[in-house]
């Protein structure tokens, strides 16, 4: 059988094995979690125990926690908040009307935002350096008592830059606007305590640390204004309608929990497979980029850009030696433009299209990664033998 | 129901991806009649088409081709070069895109225009050799 080995954790995650065996048990749980009785109490109490184990991870209160359907949901809902003027929204309409967000966000942030500016919301998209590092300076000119909110993401999922959210957030808060931080990256991977980082919202999502697609979750500081994306029950303190997803919350608690046993000594194993990596990768192919900070970055994430090489000509080529990676290359996603995060931080159109992102996770090993830096070399070398440009021209501009 | 392929493209899409047919490797070497050149990295899509010329019959006798591109890019470029050979000028200088993705067996919608060049390299080499040779193209 031919050799698989997966290598975008970033975009999602297999299951853990005991993530599948709790998800397996909740299905017993059929009843629904607002009942009384005790099918209802039953799938209540595994809720209850997500919920549990997902706050004392980030550092919060359970009551803090609202499930969702996904960390899209997530992001929107805290979008969602600042453009609502019903009267019976608690989050009053504020007289703030400035959002300050950064270039290298999520798609779903990006358009969250986008429609807030539709909506008469003035939007500011904070540039960043070639790390892809928020400009403080750049921030601390545009932020004022106009800014209600103030969103960036702790760590990019395309370069794995991690930013310093404490830092942002109480520049935000000096000026009485609020943080939310797209940690969907973030947490599971690196430390993550809302209380240390003294933020208002923070997403969060299963999927991206072995745990399953679907479900999703808002932590909400006590006290912030809340709006419901979505209406029409009590659930989740009526923060959230919609009869809870039980089987994929019992999933996500014990994702969680197996971060928690988990996390610190893979994030040695993997930063170890990354510079085994690096270095097979360097050491076979010239004309390269390494995109991303080099310290301040998710363990387990790789951004290389390739001169004369396109994105998903490599990733298909990897494909058929069973390598799976993803590429910041237009031409792999239907757009005609190249990744915005990438293009942020100061790459030229051409090199962007270069890139993939190699995202390693737990089950991965040092075999795989000499395989990956082998096959990688063969498939450089066989698209640049067939490719228009000569090498090292625009690479050396970087 | 028609079976979907199990990968991004159709089987010969794939075919042509893996296996590029009639790539030019040294340029230099290959002394081409015509060459055209379309496209633009910044774009993502970059063709190189050269044609080798029976001049007495008017005949492509040989299509090469680098591209820098994605899949359908190179496979698209690759189906070209087939295409071209054997035809007279003014055929080949009618081959369109469309006649191209119908060989390949259909591409995804928005790759079409992107990513398939290769008619347009054909003609721009073609137009190449009536230039060099002073003769004016009438179809």
């Amino acid at each position: 059988m031919k050799r698989k080995v997966y290598l975008d954790h970033n975009a999602t995650t297999p299951l853990h094995p005991e993530v599948k065996k709790s998800m397996t048990d909740a299905m017993e749980a059929f009843g629904n979690p607002s009942s009384m009785h005790s099918f209802g109490r039953q799938a209540h109490r595994l809720i209850d125990d997500a919920r549990e184990k997902i706050s004392s991870f980030i550092g919060g209160r359970p009551e803090d926690i609202v499930f969702v359907g996904s960390g899209s949901e997530a992001n929107n809902t805290v979008f969602n908040l600042l453009s609502c003027t019903a009267k019976r929204c608690e989050a009053p309409h504020t007289k703030r009307r400035q959002v300050i967000t950064s270039q290298i966000e999520h798609p779903c942030i990006l358009e969250a935002a986008g429609c807030l500016g539709e909506r008469g919301i003035e939007v500011i998209y904070l540039p960043v350096d070639k790390y892809g590092k928020i400009d403080i300076a750049k921030y601390e000119e545009f932020i004022s008592e106009k800014t209600a909110l103030v969103s960036v993401m702790m760590a990019n999922n395309e370069i794995g830059t991690i930013q310093d959210i404490k830092k942002i957030g109480s520049i935000a808060h000096k000026h009485g606007a609020m943080l939310h931080t797209d940690a969907i990256q973030a947490v599971g991977k690196i430390p993550v305590d809302v209380r240390d980082l003294a933020v208002d919202y923070l997403s969060l999502s299963a999927h991206k640390i072995y745990g399953p697609k679907g479900v999703g979750a808002l932590y909400v500081s006590p006290g912030v204004p809340f709006c419901p994306f979505i209406r029409g029950g009590h659930q989740e303190r009526g923060r959230r309608a919609g009869t809870e997803n039980t089987v994929g919350i019992a999933g996500f608690g014990k994702a969680i929990e197996m971060r928690a046993k988990e996390m610190d000594g893979e994030s040695k194993k993997l930063l170890s497979l990354k510079s085994r990596l690096k270095a097979g990768i360097e050491k076979n192919i010239k004309d390269i980029k390494f995109n991303g900070h080099p310290s301040d970055c998710l363990p387990g994430t790789l951004n290389v850009s390739f001169d004369a090489a396109e994105g998903e000509a490599i990733l298909l080529y990897l494909d058929l030696e069973g390598v799976a990676v993803s590429t910041g290359s237009a031409c792999a996603s239907g757009s005609l433009d190249p990744s915005h995060v990438l293009i942020a931080t100061g790459l030229l159109a051409e090199q962007a299209h270069g890139s993939i992102r190699i995202s390693i996770g737990r089950d991965n090993t040092e075999e795989e990664m000499d395989y990956t830096a082998e096959k990688l070399a063969v498939v450089i070398d066989k698209i640049r033998n067939m490719s228009t440009v000569g090498r090292g021209a625009h690479g050396k501009k970087a | 129901m028609e079976k979907k392929p199990e990968w991004a493209y159709s089987d010969k899409v794939k075919d042509h991806f893996e296996n590029p047919r009639n790539v030019l490797n040294d340029e230099g070497a290959y002394n081409a009649d015509g060459r055209g050149i379309v496209g633009n990295i910044k774009c993502g899509d970059e063709m190189i088409v050269a044609i080798k010329v029976d001049k007495a019959k008017g005949i492509i006798t040989d299509c090469r081709w680098k591209t820098y591109g994605c899949a359908s890019a190179i496979a698209s470029t690759s189906m070209l070069s087939e295409m071209a050979k054997g035809k007279t000028l003014e055929e080949a200088y009618k081959i369109t895109a469309k006649d191209i993705v119908d060989e390949l067996g259909g591409l995804p919608g928005h790759k079409i225009h992107c990513s398939v060049l290769g008619h347009d390299g054909l003609r721009a080499a073609i137009d190449d050799y009536y230039r060099r040779n002073g003769i004016n193209r009438t179809p």
